[in-house]
């Protein structure tokens, strides 16, 4: 379950040794390191994984030195983003073809849209469960309804009107905080 | 932002935009630090030495300070968890 800290309260206990907020931190960022090197570089799961490995590394050494615990989103995507690209440069175990590589423009537009995905996945966060738990299993675990009925226990002719309100919630939540954070 | 930005469809789609990483992979990037502090090398040697198994079941903060390793509440927990000890 995701804590409520900010990115910054957490960046802060991580600095102070905190394990607990550490495994919050790799929990609230591994979907994005593991989405910008499998879809923005179109590394292979081998060289992903050393990627993955790589990043946390780095962010757990360097913690200390990010000038603002606000930035530790764009701190962590560049990271990954020089990761990635000095894994293609030193030959990858599966590298695409050189011509497939995609160019600095096109890994841009994605990142963006990853982070743009963040602020979703923020979004379900705050919303909770069962909502957070029942579309996360439906789009992002790509669970059938028959499974997802099973592990939450609720019947399966039920899922579909669940996460069609769940979905309707979480759009509201959006809106909501979108409005909260137009200047007025 | 795009007018589109909320409507469902776009949320679905930015939903699966981020598919988990595979446990495995966050299990060994939150174990990090308490690599650094040597549960490995802990569990290896209590796999390897049954005596020194035997001090980690009796008092584990006891045989670990003992060893000269810091024994910080995660890495307690984590040489529980790794060595199926009590807590």
């Amino acid at each position: 379950m995701a804590s409520t800290l900010s990115d910054a309260q957490l960046v802060a206990r991580c600095r102070s040794g905190d394990q607990a907020a550490w495994n919050e931190l790799v929990e609230r960022f591994s979907r994005y390191v593991y989405a910008i090197s499998v879809q923005a570089f179109r590394l292979a799961q081998h060289d992903a994984e050393d990627v993955f490995q790589e990043v946390f590394a780095r962010v757990y050494q360097h913690l200390g030195r990010l000038r603002s615990d606000e930035a530790i989103r764009p701190w962590i995507a560049q990271l990954t983003r020089r990761v990635c690209i000095d894994r293609l440069r030193s030959g990858s175990r599966e590298a695409p073809a050189v011509d497939e590589l995609p160019d600095e423009g096109q890994e841009d537009e994605t990142i963006a849209h990853l982070d743009e995905a963040m602020a979703v996945r923020e979004g379900l966060d705050d919303l909770g469960d069962p909502c957070r738990e029942i579309l996360d299993r439906f789009f992002c675990r790509d669970e059938s309804y028959r499974t997802i009925g099973e592990a939450m226990d609720i019947p399966a002719g039920t899922i579909a009107s669940r996460i069609s309100r769940c979905l309707a919630k979480l759009r509201e939540a959006l809106e909501g905080k979108k409005a909260g954070a137009e200047p007025v | 932002m795009p007018n589109h930005y909320f409507e469902e469809e776009r949320i679905a789609e930015l939903l699966r935009a981020l598919p988990p990483a595979p446990e495995g992979w966050v299990r060994a990037a939150q174990e990090l630090p308490l690599a650094r502090m040597g549960l490995d090398e802990i569990v290896r040697r209590a796999e390897e030495d049954a005596a020194f198994r035997a001090r980690l079941v009796a008092d584990l903060e006891g045989a670990l300070a003992a060893e000269g390793i810091e024994p910080a509440p995660a890495l307690l927990d984590a040489v529980r968890d790794r060595l199926d000890l009590d807590y």
